[in-house]
Formats: structure tokens, C-alpha cells, sequence
């Protein structure tokens, strides 16, 4: 049917079924992919960050688990037995020996676990205080990116999209936080938190449970690193609230928070993510820091700062004792890096070009 | 130098103030807010002795009178008064006398890590992705990622007890050799990866393919055209590497029994020596703060383009 220009009348042959060779054509060559998914993919071709997370997986894990059916506890002094005299042949074991009523009973026929790295000064199973400073350090650094991530992406969000005096206000304070020397600063209010009067503050809380020289780890993280974290939020933020659909959400009568929490948050959710990933190592590092400076967790409890601290008196003798938390530490921090290095490549968009 | 980077310059300075400001203020209130005060904690003393002291150090004025005179006598006097534990000694003087060994300590463990890490950082970027290069990177990150009392123990077994090759006290100078290298290995694996990747950077630009055209030798465009641009970067890191090397120092001093200032600012946390704890933060922050800022400033400066804003 010919049909005239400028005629609004409608054309019959956009409506005749599709041939076989139209539909062909519109199938799709794959499923369509998301950002996540595209980023997972990158994740995956990368072999460092790879072996990284499965480091990290185990090392957790183990962290987790091993406790749970290791035969001795982190704090037993293996030596003492109540109503008889001390044991001295526990102290200080070599790896895989045995102490004197072990030994004994070895000799009946009985099977003993054995204490895998030896044991130390007082006679406590090395190797699961290895396991348990492992657990402090990961816990720590978990639990304090948490606190930086929560406070810096309030604090950076609200910056971002008020501007004017507050967004000012905020970020002087942020820059001359930034600007203190962090460490001095954490050396500070950790050594004085410690004498004060935190524990009774905390008596009978489930934070008693935790130990107060951790508690105060957490506070000197909240108070001192959340800076870095708002700083990249705001900026984030203040690129993204220009966007027209912004615009449009305030159009249709979006309040302030609503915007912040259901627009601006989620796309700048993979930096976030990644930061975070990236304050971890730098959590256990500051961690077993000021344990090794003795500012750390409460003995008995061992962290991997605090393991390495203790191994110095007997340095000569025992070397091992050393190296064994040096290398867990090192281990961690480095495979943390690499695989926060690993999500930045593949989850930061500003770098797929 | 215009109207805009001296405007840059005079507000960054009132920043370096303001912090410093802040870090006494933060410090002095710190410490007061310690429970018990200086004098609790070490046998009982009767109250008119407790009286006696706390009047002789001035701690029975009120607290903003204290803060007042504290803050007056540190800034025009340098002065952080007597220390508490090393009776009849000033707290000035006794960190002066750690900086003799602290900053021979800091200054040649910088030098190294500079030298070392630029001349690391440029035959990696030249041997882009051979053998040389990988190893390298391989052992800058492993180094990057260990912490300094880590690295000063792990040297310490190896190099003082394993093959008893270097003292294990730093108390002479042979051993402060093992000191110096633990500070400066990781900055040094820092300024490697930093120059490697701006000179990278540097030598995918136009003027060195230029030069390249022009026929300037290889070696001639490395010197003369690519090293000098390519360190640029590396200012920006000399604030965070102080920051670094004076905060391991307080570990590495403590390994390899250093009597410098990292000693006595750790002992004077452990023996709850205020004056002392305070006056050496304060001085260690002052330092950081104010070689961040030259660091910031000299960047501003040398590359007149970059906007830090």
C-alpha cells in the first residue's frame, strides 16, 4: 500500500508477524551481563588476586575452625596442675616434644596430640596461640574497616551532598585530622586509654568480653581513620549529585536521605568496597603495632604484634617463635593487598576505559 | 611563582599551624584526662607529699591556666618542663640528646632508601617486563607489606644470631647498621615502585620520542630528560617516609636497643613519664608536619602545572 508522506496513518506491515530470519536476528548472542558480573570475570583471570583470596579463605578459616577441636586452649600453662608443684619440663618445648607426664604416659601406650610449634615461656600450646593472635589480628582488622567504613561514609555522604558551610565545616576537620601524624596520635590515645577507666566502664557488657586495650583500638580507629574514607565518599558524591536523574528524583519530591541512600550510595558502592578491602591490612598492621609496643590486647590473649613482642627475650634460643607470627603477618597483610589491589582493577570503572 | 601558588603556599602554612596547634592541644588534654594523674600509680605517698609535688609541677592551678602556661612555654620557650622519672633532667634535653642518634639513624636510612630505591625503580622501568623487573616488583611488595618490627626481627636472627655477622646492640656504631637497613628497606621498596611507575609514565611521552628521533643516545635521554621528570613524584613522598622512618624508629630502636629518641619515647609510655610523653609527641608531630609541608610546598613549586586543590 503506498503510502503518503507526512501521512499519520498507520503502516500495516510493522505488523505482520516476524519470518524466521527476523527472529534469528533478534536473539541475543549471550545473556546480558552486569557490572558485578563483568567485574567477577576480570577477578577471576587475575591469578595473583586469585591465589590471594583462597590465602586469605584459608587462613581464615583455619583461624575459625582449628580452635574449635584443637585438644589444648590458648591461656593453659600445660606445666600446672592444680595441688602439684609447677612442671618446668613444659616450659619452652621444641616443636613436637613432649613434657615430663606426657612423656610417661606416651610410654603406657597413650596417644598425645602433639604440640606441633612446641610450646612457650609458661608452658602453653604455641601453636594454637599462633592460631588465636591470627583470630585477634583478623578480627581487628575486620571490625575496625567496619567502624572507619560506617563513619566515614556518614560523614563523607552528608559532606558531599549538603556542600555549602557544612560540607566547609566538615572538611577542614577532616583536613587537619588528615594531617596529624596518625601513628604519634594512635600511640597517644591508646597509651592513655589504657590507664583509664575503661574496664569498669565496660564491666559486665559483652564488650567486657573483648578486652578494654581492644575496645580502645576501635576507638582510636573510629577517631582517627575514618578521614581517608570520607574524604574519597564526598568526593564520589559530589560528582554524582550532579547527575540528571538526582535531578529528577528531588523533581518527583525525594527528600535528602532518600536521595543519599537509594541514588548516591549505590553507585559508589565498588569504591567503597574496595577502600574498605584496602583499610583491612592497614587495620592488622597498625594492630600488631601497638601490641608490639605492649599498647595492644590484654594479656593472656595474643594477637600476632603481641607473639612477636614476646618472642624478642628469647630470641637466640627460640628464633622460630619469631618467625612464625612474622610470617602469618606478612602473609596476611601481603595477600589483603594484593587482592584489594585485584578488586580495584577489576571493580573500578574509571579504570576499564 | 603567581598570586595562586603563594595563596596555595600561605594556606597550606596556616594548615601546618593549625595542626600543630592541635596536636598540643589534643596532647595536654590527653594526658590530664588521664585517671590518678602522674604521681598515682608508684608507692603511696602521703597527701601533703602528693600536695607538695603537684604544686611544685604546677598541676594545683586550674586546668586552663595550666594549658595556657604549657602552651606558652612550648611555643616561645621550647620548653616541656622537667621530666618526671629521670629526676632533675628536662624533658628538652633529654630529647635532644635521642636526636643525636635518632636523626644520624632516620637521615642516613632516607638517604639509602632514595639512592637505592630511584636507581631500583629506573632499571625497572627501563627492563619493563623482564626477568629483572619482575624481580624486583616481586620483592618491593613483599617488602612494602612487612611491617618494622617484622623486618628488624627477622634481620636481627639472620644477621646477628644466625651468622653473627653485625651486632646485635645499637649501642655502637657497627650496630647501627642493622637499624639503618630495617628503616630503610621499605621506603626504599616504596620509592622503587614510585619511580618505576612515573618514569614509565614519562618515557611514553612525546618529548622523549623526540629526543629519540633527534638521535640522543639512550643513555643521554634517560639522565638528561626522562630521571629528571619522572622524580617529581617522589617529592610527594618524602612527608610519608619521615612519618614512617619515626615511627619505626620506635620499634627499632626498642629491637636492637637503639638509646635514641624511639627508646625513650616508648619508656616513658611504659613508666607513665607525662612531660616526657608529651613533649616528645609533640616535637615528632611538629617534625612530620612540617616536613609534609615542604614536601608539598617543593612539589607545588618544581611542577607549577599540578593543581592540588
Amino acid at each position: 500500500m503506498p503510502k503518503r508522506i507526512f501521512s499519520l496513518h498507520v503502516d500495516m506491515d510493522d505488523f505482520l508477524p516476524a519470518s524466521a530470519e527476523d527472529k534469528a536476528y533478534m536473539v541475543k548472542m549471550r545473556p546480558s551481563s552486569t557490572f558485578f558480573r563483568d567485574g567477577l570475570k576480570r577477578l577471576r583471570k587475575n591469578k595473583v588476586a586469585l591465589v590471594s583470596f583462597w590465602i586469605i579463605v584459608i587462613v581464615t578459616l583455619s583461624a575459625i575452625l582449628l580452635p574449635l577441636f584443637w585438644p589444648y586452649a590458648y591461656d593453659t600453662m600445660l606445666g600446672i596442675t592444680p595441688g602439684k608443684p609447677v612442671d618446668a619440663s613444659y616450659n619452652n618445648l621444641k616443636p613436637f616434644t613432649y613434657g615430663y607426664t606426657e612423656q610417661m604416659r606416651i610410654k603406657e601406650g597413650e596417644h598425645i596430640f602433639p604440640h606441633v610449634f612446641g610450646t612457650d615461656a609458661q608452658g602453653r600450646d604455641y601453636f594454637i596461640r599462633v592460631v588465636y593472635g591470627t583470630r585477634i589480628s583478623l578480627a581487628v582488622g575486620f571490625f575496625a574497616s567496619l567502624i572507619v567504613l560506617v563513619i566515614g561514609l556518614t560523614i563523607g555522604s552528608v559532606a558531599g551532598y549538603c556542600g555549602g558551610v557544612v560540607d566547609l565545616i566538615i572538611m577542614r576537620i577532616v583536613d587537619i585530622i588528615y594531617s596529624l601524624p596518625d601513628t604519634l596520635m594512635v600511640i597517644l590515645l591508646a597509651a592513655v586509654l589504657k590507664q583509664s577507666s575503661l574496664e569498669k566502664l565496660i564491666e559486665g557488657t559483652v564488650l567486657a568480653k573483648i578486652g578494654s586495650n581492644i575496645i580502645s583500638l576501635f576507638i582510636v580507629f573510629a577517631i582517627l581513620y575514618w578521614v581517608s574514607m570520607s574524604r574519597l565518599i564526598r568526593g564520589q558524591i559530589l560528582s554524582l549529585r550532579e547527575q540528571e536523574y538526582v535531578l529528577a528524583a528531588r523533581a518527583g519530591g525525594a527528600g535528602g536521605g532518600w536521595i543519599i541512600t537509594k541514588h548516591l550510595l549505590p553507585n559508589c558502592i565498588s569504591v567503597v568496597i574496595i577502600s574498605t578491602a584496602l583499610q583491612i591490612p592497614n587495620a592488622i598492621f597498625t594492630e600488631s603495632y601497638l601490641s608490639f609496643l605492649g599498647l595492644g590486647v590484654n594479656a593472656p590473649m595474643p594477637s600476632l604484634g603481641s607473639l612477636a613482642s614476646d618472642a624478642l627475650n628469647g630470641i637466640s634460643s627460640y628464633p622460630y617463635r619469631l618467625v612464625i607470627p612474622a610470617v602469618v603477618i606478612s602473609l596476611i597483610v601481603l595477600s589483603l593487598n594484593l587482592f584489594g589491589d585485584g578488586l580495584r582493577d577489576a571493580f573500578d570503572p574509571k579504570l576499564n576505559g | 611563582m603567581n598570586t595562586k601558588t603563594l595563596i596555595y603556599i600561605f594556606k597550606r602554612i596556616l594548615l601546618a599551624i593549625l595542626t600543630v596547634w592541635v596536636v598540643i592541644t589534643v596532647t595536654f588534654f590527653v594526658m590530664r584526662a588521664v585517671p590518678g594523674g602522674p604521681f598515682m600509680g608508684e608507692k603511696a605517698i602521703s597527701e601533703a607529699a602528693q600536695a607538695a609535688l603537684e604544686a611544685k609541677y604546677g598541676l594545683d592551678k586550674p586546668l586552663m591556666e595550666q594549658y595556657t602556661t604549657y602552651l606558652k612555654d612550648v611555643v616561645f620557650h621550647l620548653d616541656f618542663g622537667p621530666s618526671l622519672k629521670q629526676r632533675g633532667r628536662e624533658v628538652m634535653d633529654i630529647i635532644i640528646d635521642g636526636m643525636r642518634t635518632s636523626a644520624k639513624l632516620g637521615l642516613i636510612a632516607a638517604a639509602i632508601a632514595l639512592v637505592t630505591g630511584i636507581v631500583l625503580g629506573a632499571v625497572a622501568a627501563l627492563r619493563r617486563n623482564r626477568l629483572i623487573d619482575k624481580i624486583i616488583m616481586v620483592i618491593t611488595t613483599a617488602f612494602v607489606s612487612m611491617p618494622s618490627f617484622i623486618m628488624g626481627s627477622l634481620l636481627l636472627i639472620l644477621f646477628a644470631i644466625k651468622l653473627m655477622v653485625l651486632p646485635a646492640n645499637g649501642s655502637t656504631a657497627a650496630g647501627l647498621v642493622l637499624p639503618i637497613i630495617t628503616l630503610s628497606l621499605s621506603p626504599m621498596a616504596y620509592i622503587t615502585r614510585l619511580t618505576r611507575s612515573s618514569m614509565l609514565d614519562v618515557l611514553g611521552q612525546e618529548y622523549i620520542r623526540a629526543a629519540r628521533a633527534k638521535g640522543v643516545s639512550p643513555i643521554r635521554i634517560i639522565f638528561g630528560h626522562a630521571l629528571k621528570n619522572s622524580l617529581i613524584p617522589v617529592i610527594t613522598y618524602f612527608g610519608p617516609m619521615l612519618a614512617y622512618i619515626v615511627t619505626g624508629s620506635l620499634v627499632v630502636e626498642q629491637i636492637f636497643a637503639v638509646p635514641g629518641i624511639g627508646r625513650a619515647f616508648v619508656n616513658s609510655i611504659t613508666g607513665r613519664d607525662y612531660p616526657m610523653i608529651m613533649g616528645t609527641t609533640i616535637v615528632l608531630a611538629v617534625l612530620i608536619v612540617v616536613m609534609n609541608l615542604v614536601s608539598d610546598i617543593l612539589y607545588k613549586v618544581v611542577d607549577p602545572r599540578i593543581n592540588l586543590e
